[in-house]
């Protein structure tokens, strides 16, 4: 695991940008073709940035020429999930309610990326304010998978997840708040992070559920995720949920091993997941063992309360973040006789049937009466879900579970169930409650050839040991479920 | 069904929202909201009444700083991206029923 490794692409790609043997503006305009040739038929991105991404790029071998170190990414493409703040280009987070809205100011991630040489290219499909989970609540319509141009690349970072899968770019954003990074990441069969809680500045990220979003990285591969994981960590005064630390170093104990390491398989999670979801891990395990760890079973039925504690939660918080759209200060307005009407129906026509569901939800759970059976309840359970966990870390150092419960799925299968779709964030949910990081890596395939992730769970800010038993479960997965593969490939085959 | 909805409230809950729901999206979000609901009706049962609520998965401080001025968002650029402006501020309709 260098950054010579042919596996790497962002890591090859700056170190050959850096010593000046490729130009970023070379690199930015591959990016730029790649997505003009795929994004008709794959819909990841809402905007290109090809102008700014084109200037950036220059910058970039301009302080090359000149003898200076543009930075970790330098000339790296770099997709943005569209509910990150971008200053003069338009952030909708794929709702009618944002369409056109341009933020004054650009979220720490972008900085950070820009600071460290990065060239964002693009603002990516997401479903409507990151509340989803297979990027069809989008109002500009639906992604699709790159391994299956008729199933849902996951969501809600469907955008980010494709276009990483699809090798338009190498690197891409986006943000977790129930799963939203890593069961996109399994369903396209690439890398997907969420860190701890607080270790990603959350300035900038259109807030969804402030408890519980947290920004992360997606790549082709565990070292480009480590890279853009360090380039974007790290205190930041204007997110007073930011930890005051430096930025974790993960990129340089990547291939330490796993030697001594316990693993706890989570029982509970095996008999929710698919033949092929569940047997992944178990092998999972298997590789781990075989590099030296030691592995146990764990059960935790605890976090199977997790989701319906997310359910209680994510919408309270949802209805009280999303109130700020009322039509007088971003994008639409819907005009009426008086201020409420034109509140009410600026919401109505702005907000799609998914984020009306949430809101709803939400408000009759903090409403008069119901508070303390539903948020209050559902507060209790996230203690009694951290409890377990810190009961389950004193056996073990890092825990394996599914990331998905089945593979990707085809477009419309559960759009009309609510229900169904939510259950697709079973396994991931319980991370986002208790802060901690987690993340998916591609490990085989699975029904119908389509890619399967396995998920590892590490405690509050491990995730140097995370990262680490990532890439000795990269070494062991099957080649064959990692991206890039070729958008119009029929299913399963790889470009 | 425990925990159901009526269109009643579901309507009483739209206004509290400030969305405007056609009387369609009235009926459909009472049998989708009752459902999901129904789904968490289970943790209603648990008894963990000694259990204290975690609101935040970080020990939440105060952060202050120091009290300097800094420069702010541009109130010019801020205001282009809202749909009625005038004056230097965001235009509303009519609040209390005063001349417009």
């Amino acid at each position: 695991m260098s950054a010579a490794d042919g596996n790497s692409p962002a890591l090859a790609l700056s170190a050959r940008v850096r010593t000046g043997e490729l130009s970023a503006r070379r690199a930015a305009e591959e990016a730029l073709q790649a997505i003009a040739a795929s994004d008709p038929l794959l819909h990841c991105f809402n905007a290109v940035m090809a102008d700014a991404a084109l200037a950036a790029a220059d910058a970039v071998d301009r302080r090359v020429a000149a003898g200076e170190d543009p930075g970790p990414l330098a000339g790296v493409p770099v997709a943005l999930k569209d509910n990150l703040c971008t200053r003069g280009v338009p952030t909708t987070c794929s709702s009618r309610i944002l369409e056109g809205w341009r933020p004054p100011y650009d979220a720490t991630v972008v900085s950070r990326i820009a600071a460290a040489g990065g060239i964002a290219v693009g603002k990516t499909n997401l479903d409507e304010f990151a509340m989803g989970s297979s990027t069809e609540n989008s109002a500009f319509g639906p992604t699709r998978n790159p391994w299956d141009l008729d199933r849902v690349p996951g969501g809600s970072s469907g955008g980010s997840a494709a276009a990483v899968a699809a090798g338009l770019v190498p690197l891409a954003l986006g943000s977790d708040t129930g799963g939203s990074i890593r069961q996109p990441a399994a369903l396209c069969g690439v890398v997907g992070v969420k860190p701890t809680y607080g270790l990603v500045s959350r300035y900038g990220l259109v807030a969804f559920a402030s408890s519980l979003d947290q920004i992360g990285p997606f790549a082709t591969n565990v070292g480009d995720a480590a890279l853009l994981l360090e380039a974007i960590a790290g205190h930041d005064p204007a997110d007073s949920t930011s930890i005051p630390l430096d930025p974790p170093r993960l990129v340089a104990s990547l291939d330490h091993g796993v030697e001594g390491l316990r693993v706890g398989v989570i029982a509970d999670f095996l008999t929710d997941a698919s033949p092929s979801c569940a047997d992944a891990v178990r092998r999972a395990a298997e590789a781990l063992e075989s590099a030296g760890a030691s592995i146990g079973e764990v059960a935790i039925p605890e976090l199977l309360h997790g989701l319906s504690a997310y359910y209680l939660i994510a919408p309270a918080e949802a209805s009280s973040n999303l109130a700020r759209y009322d039509g007088v200060r971003y994008g639409l307005r819907v005009d009426g006789p008086d201020v409420e009407a034109m509140n009410a129906r600026t919401r109505a026509a702005g907000f799609g049937a998914e984020v009306k569901r949430r809101i709803m939800l939400g408000t009759y759970v903090l409403s008069a009466g119901y508070y303390e059976a539903y948020y209050g309840q559902a507060q209790r359970v996230r203690t009694v879900i951290v409890r377990a966990f810190a009961t389950a870390y004193e056996r073990f150092d890092v825990l394996l579970a599914p990331t998905s419960p089945s593979v990707a799925f085809h477009l419309g299968d559960k759009t009309g169930d609510p229900l169904q779709m939510y259950l697709s964030d079973l396994f991931t949910i319980p991370s986002n409650l208790a802060g901690h990081p987690a993340m998916s890596v591609p490990f085989a395939l699975g029904e119908e050839a389509m890619p399967v992730g396995v998920q590892v769970l590490a405690p509050a800010l491990a995730e140097e040991t995370m990262f680490r038993t990532a890439a000795v479960l990269e070494a062991a997965a099957d080649e064959r479920a990692r991206g890039p593969v070729r958008p119009a490939a029929p299913s399963g085959a790889r470009g | 069904m425990a925990g159901a909805l009526s269109p009643e409230e579901v309507a009483h809950v739209a206004h509290l929202a400030r969305l405007e729901l056609t009387g369609d999206e009235v009926d459909h979000f009472a049998v989708q909201l009752s459902a999901v609901l129904e789904h968490v009706e289970s943790l209603r049962r648990l008894d963990i009444a000694t259990v204290p609520p975690t609101s935040h998965a970080l020990e939440l401080v105060n952060v202050l700083r120091e009290d300097v001025v800094r420069p702010g968002l541009d109130r010019e650029e801020v205001l282009a991206g809202a749909p009625s402006a005038e004056a230097g501020r965001f235009r509303v309709p009519p609040i209390l029923g005063e001349a417009p």
